[in-house]
């Protein structure tokens, strides 16, 4: 019974990585597009259903089947830019909603043709039982959770610090005709964009699986609940994404711990909501820049 | 309202009361009757999702949860508290605009892809309510036995009698919706949908007109709720998730976002399309609408309506409307 | 009507210590000043100088970080701009902003909104006191059009107007508000020499009416011509305010407009001050 706190915060942490790398996908589009992509659960999904694919149907072993989903869901976003959302561009706010909304039902469509409506799992990535600290479980699989949102988190901030890519994709960011001015390729930033924030979804999605099985309708909660993690960060902030998703893994799992599981669901929406309705800047960012931005 | 309205009114009134007998010749009367009752009930919500979304400008993935509201309203008050069915209608749509209110207050200070994850989100939350709430709501496995509705003490059996009641509803919401845009109001949210700063700033209070649109929009799905309840006799929250908000949308887009007549007609055709021709793809309808939608929002984002070469407008067409049409 | 007249030494406008930053930029700094009611204000100065800026704030489109704004002896500093405009302020916008997709009248009715009253249920059920109301609403936006002199385009679409006609549709909204003050931002911009002649002769007109009309213009002829005062506005600061006359002549403003090099040598005529962008 003393234990428990320790065991949801061990959920808590698991579940909030994941909302964390969907967060982290949003604000990677939406930096350089000032687009909220509605199919970024949607790539979770795909990620998780497609390492299942690769590893029972075509026998991969894990890190090619983890690379391929990887890269698949990575050229389905690649192919949503090129395909759908350039051909739109001149398009009105409404219709871009209408337009990601339309591409998320399609992918999820997609995956109950493929898998059917049962959930999938997966193997964790090693074998070997929980870890016990202080009388609460941790299961390996969440370490893998953790570890990859760690690794991505790195990369990512030294692909935007270091890199001429991750460079040019902030300068998009700040202003995209003052980039195309100094001679940044703003069409291939926004295709790449895609691809980034599709395969961190479905990174996200593999390490899941294993936890929390799979289905063809998980995409948009994990999807609301990612874009709850990249508001309260503040959209646009990773690190604001990452601390937000977790406390919002954390508040999640003290709430299906300690109040009514049922309801689980629905606490990060609500506060989501909150955050939307009063702080819609994030809990870190100042309402003067958020004044700035484009809703 | 202008004379082409109400010509449109007029042809749509005579065509809606002929259709029955119209479909009689061809058998499965009752078959055809029924899926015009789905439809009708779904104009009614989809009205309100026109002036919202298409005049308004103001998006809403939340209209399903208000739907289920007047639905469950209904269907508990009848059923939990022996309520008359024609008492507990308007409680239901009242109760729905009162949530409206208190979401939309501070939902429609945000735009854009801001307000629709905020519908969005609060679209699910409703939807798990109804899922959670077993002692009200019966949960997943729904609520049964609800009564149908009776006029002047005479139950109403058969799909006809619901036809003309759905329809005559609907007629009486389209009237009311036509008087609202050809108004101050109506002009109101069409300038704030076009020049919100403009609108503000010529005494339009914009804050309030857009809760209040958003009041009403609510109130209608609840109505359509009501009949959808007392109709079909059965609950259950698969039919109010965010699919079915998704759906709306769909229906109103495939017409025309800015006409009510769009609206009408895309949520006819789409109900056919939904409970005719779709249902030997079964499960996989999602991807039919997955790409209607995306291909209307692509290439025809204003709807059916705005296809100009349908050879109709040419008689509905007033002289006078024709030169204005010309004059630059 | 005749009770709430000003005196026309009294100021229908009181800015006091008003101040605006954006971020670390201050693009309005402790401006006070008042205007009188009854009169052809015009405020002027070089591009940036936060013309529009203060008008925003004025109009209520934009909070002011500190000062007061005082119009019709209300406080009117952080209310929202429809309030303002019951209250009887309207403006036009430098980039037009009207409701491209509704007709000349219609967007006319728009500017009557504060001055009317139904509602949704009286609109939507058709009450006999909202027709009447949408009978003198049509009258008196056909009458404000026949006044501006886009009686005969009524019926056609607002944005299909050539941008002339669009800046004068815009007087004509604003006016149907009503107004005891109405702010012109740049309402000469884009327009020909002859269409601005009609305009100068129009605000005239619009004064007559016992409203007071603040001018932002970059058109110097117009300026010089219809003002009864002016204000010059040089990095968010007053820099000089006075006659036309007194203006013109006046050392401090020349040197903002022109720069060192040019202040003495072409002082004198005051057509050489519009640095209008494309003219």
């Amino acid at each position: 019974m003393d234990s428990a706190w320790l065991q949801y915060v061990f959920a808590g942490l698991t579940t909030g990585s994941i909302y964390a790398l969907v967060a982290i996908g949003y604000n990677i589009i939406y930096n350089v597009t000032e687009i909220i992509n509605f199919a970024q659960g949607e790539f979770v999904m795909l990620g998780g259903l497609l390492a299942v694919f690769f590893m029972e149907g075509c026998r991969l072993p894990l890190p090619l089947a983890f690379a391929a989903a990887v890269l698949a869901v990575g050229a389905i976003g690649l192919a949503m830019e090129r395909f759908v959302i350039r051909q739109a561009r001149n398009a009105s706010v409404l219709s871009l909603i209408i337009i990601t909304i339309a591409f998320s039902i399609l992918l999820k469509g997609s995956a109950m043709f493929g898998w059917g409506k049962d959930p999938y799992r997966l193997e964790p990535f090693t074998a070997g039982g929980p870890l016990l600290f202080g009388g609460a479980a941790l299961q390996p699989q969440a370490l893998w959770v953790l570890g990859l949102t760690a690794v991505v988190v790195v990369l990512l901030s030294l692909f935007f610090r270091r890199s001429i890519y991750g460079k040019a994709m902030l300068a998009c960011a700040d202003n995209p005709n003052a980039a195309r001015m100094v001679g940044v390729p703003v069409r291939t930033m926004v295709l790449l964009s895609f691809l980034l924030s599709a395969a961190i979804g479905a990174a996200a999605g593999v390490a899941i699986t294993p936890i929390s099985l799979m289905e063809y309708d998980r995409g948009a909660l994990l999807g609301l609940k990612g874009f709850g993690a990249a508001v309260l960060g503040g959209l646009g902030q990773f690190s604001g994404a990452l601390v937000a998703g977790l406390l919002l893994g954390l508040a999640e799992a003290f709430c299906a711990g300690y109040l009514s599981s049922g309801y689980k669901d629905a606490i990060a929406l609500v506060l989501l909501l909150l955050a939307l309705f009063f702080k819609p800047e994030g809990l870190f960012g100042s309402s003067e820049a958020a004044k700035l931005k484009r809703f | 309202m202008p004379v082409t309205d109400r010509r449109i009114l007029l042809v749509l009134a005579l065509v809606l009361a002929a259709f029955p007998w119209g479909v009689r010749a061809v058998g499965a009367v009752s078959h055809y009757l029924d899926v015009m009752v789905f439809a009708g009930i779904f104009c009614i919500v989809n009205l309100g999702l026109s002036l919202l979304m298409g005049f308004a400008g103001q998006i809403s993935l939340a209209q399903a949860a208000f739907f289920g509201i007047g639905a469950y309203s209904s269907g508990i008050l009848t059923v939990q508290f022996a309520w008359n069915p024609w008492a507990a209608m308007p409680m239901g749509m009242v109760l729905a605009g009162l949530v409206a209110w208190l979401v939309g207050v501070p939902a429609l200070r945000l735009k854009g892809h801001y307000l629709a994850m905020a519908t969005l989100g609060f679209g699910v939350i409703v939807h798990i309510v109804f899922n959670e709430e077993v002692r009200w709501t019966g949960g997943p496995s729904g609520l049964v036995d609800i009564p149908g509705l009776s006029v002047a003490g005479t139950p109403l059996r058969g799909e006809i009698a619901w036809y003309y009641l759905v329809w005559g509803t609907v007629l009486v919401a389209l009237v009311f919706c036509l008087n609202l845009l050809h108004s101050r109001v109506g002009r109101a949210l069409r300038a704030i949908h076009q020049e919100e700063k403009a609108a503000e700033a010529m005494g339009i209070p914009t804050a309030r007109y857009k809760v209040q649109v958003f009041v009403l929009s609510a109130a209608l799905a609840a109505l359509g709720g009501s009949f959808y309840t007392h109709y079909v006799a059965f609950l259950n929250p698969g039919s109010f998730d965010l699919m079915w908000s998704i759906r709306f949308m769909l229906m109103v887009m495939v017409g025309g976002m800015q006409s009510l007549w769009g609206a009408v007609l895309g949520t006819v055709l789409m109900t056919f399309v939904g409970n005719e021709w779709l249902q030997v793809f079964a499960d996989y309808e999602v991807l039919v609408y997955g790409s209607i939608l995306l291909g209307m929002a692509l290439f025809l984002p204003d709807g059916l309506v705005s296809l100009k070469s349908i050879p109709v407008r040419g008689w509905l067409r007033t002289p006078r409307s024709s030169t204005e049409g010309t004059q630059r | 009507m005749t009770a709430i007249t000003p005196q026309a030494a009294e100021p229908i406008l009181e800015l006091d210590g008003l101040g605006v930053q954006f971020g670390g930029v201050v693009a309005l700094r402790d401006i006070t000043y008042q205007v009188p009611g009854g009169i052809i204000q015009s405020i002027i100065g070089p591009n940036g100088a936060g013309k529009t800026t203060l008008f925003n704030c004025i109009s209520g489109l934009l909070a002011p970080g500190t000062g007061s704004i005082r119009f019709r002896r209300q406080r009117i500093a952080g209310w929202a701009p429809h309030r303002i405009a019951a209250l009887g302020l309207s403006r036009t916008f430098q980039q037009v902003a009207l409701f491209a997709h509704m007709s000349v009248l219609e967007n006319v009715m728009v500017g009557r909104h504060p001055r009317s009253r139904s509602g949704f249920l009286a609109t939507g059920l058709r009450l006999p006191g909202m027709r009447r109301e949408e009978r003198e609403l049509r009258e008196r936006a056909r009458s404000i059009l026949d006044f501006v002199g886009l009686g005969d385009l009524a019926a056609a679409a607002a944005g299909t107007l050539p941008l002339g006609q669009q800046k004068i549709l815009e007087i004509a909204r604003a006016l149907a508000t009503e107004p005891r003050l109405l702010l012109l931002d740049e309402p000469a911009g884009g327009l020909n020499t002859r269409e601005t002649e009609q305009l100068g002769e129009l605000i005239q007109r619009i004064r007559g009416r016992d409203t007071t009309v603040i001018l932002v213009e970059h058109d110097m002829n117009l300026v010089m011509d219809i003002s009864d005062r002016i204000l010059v506005l040089y990095f968010g600061h007053p820099l000089a305010s006075g006659t036309p006359s007194a203006i013109k002549d006046n050392p401090e403003v020349i040197q903002a407009y022109l720069g060192d090099d040019w202040a003495e040598s072409s002082a004198a005529s005051y057509t050489s001050l519009d640095n209008h962008p494309g003219r």
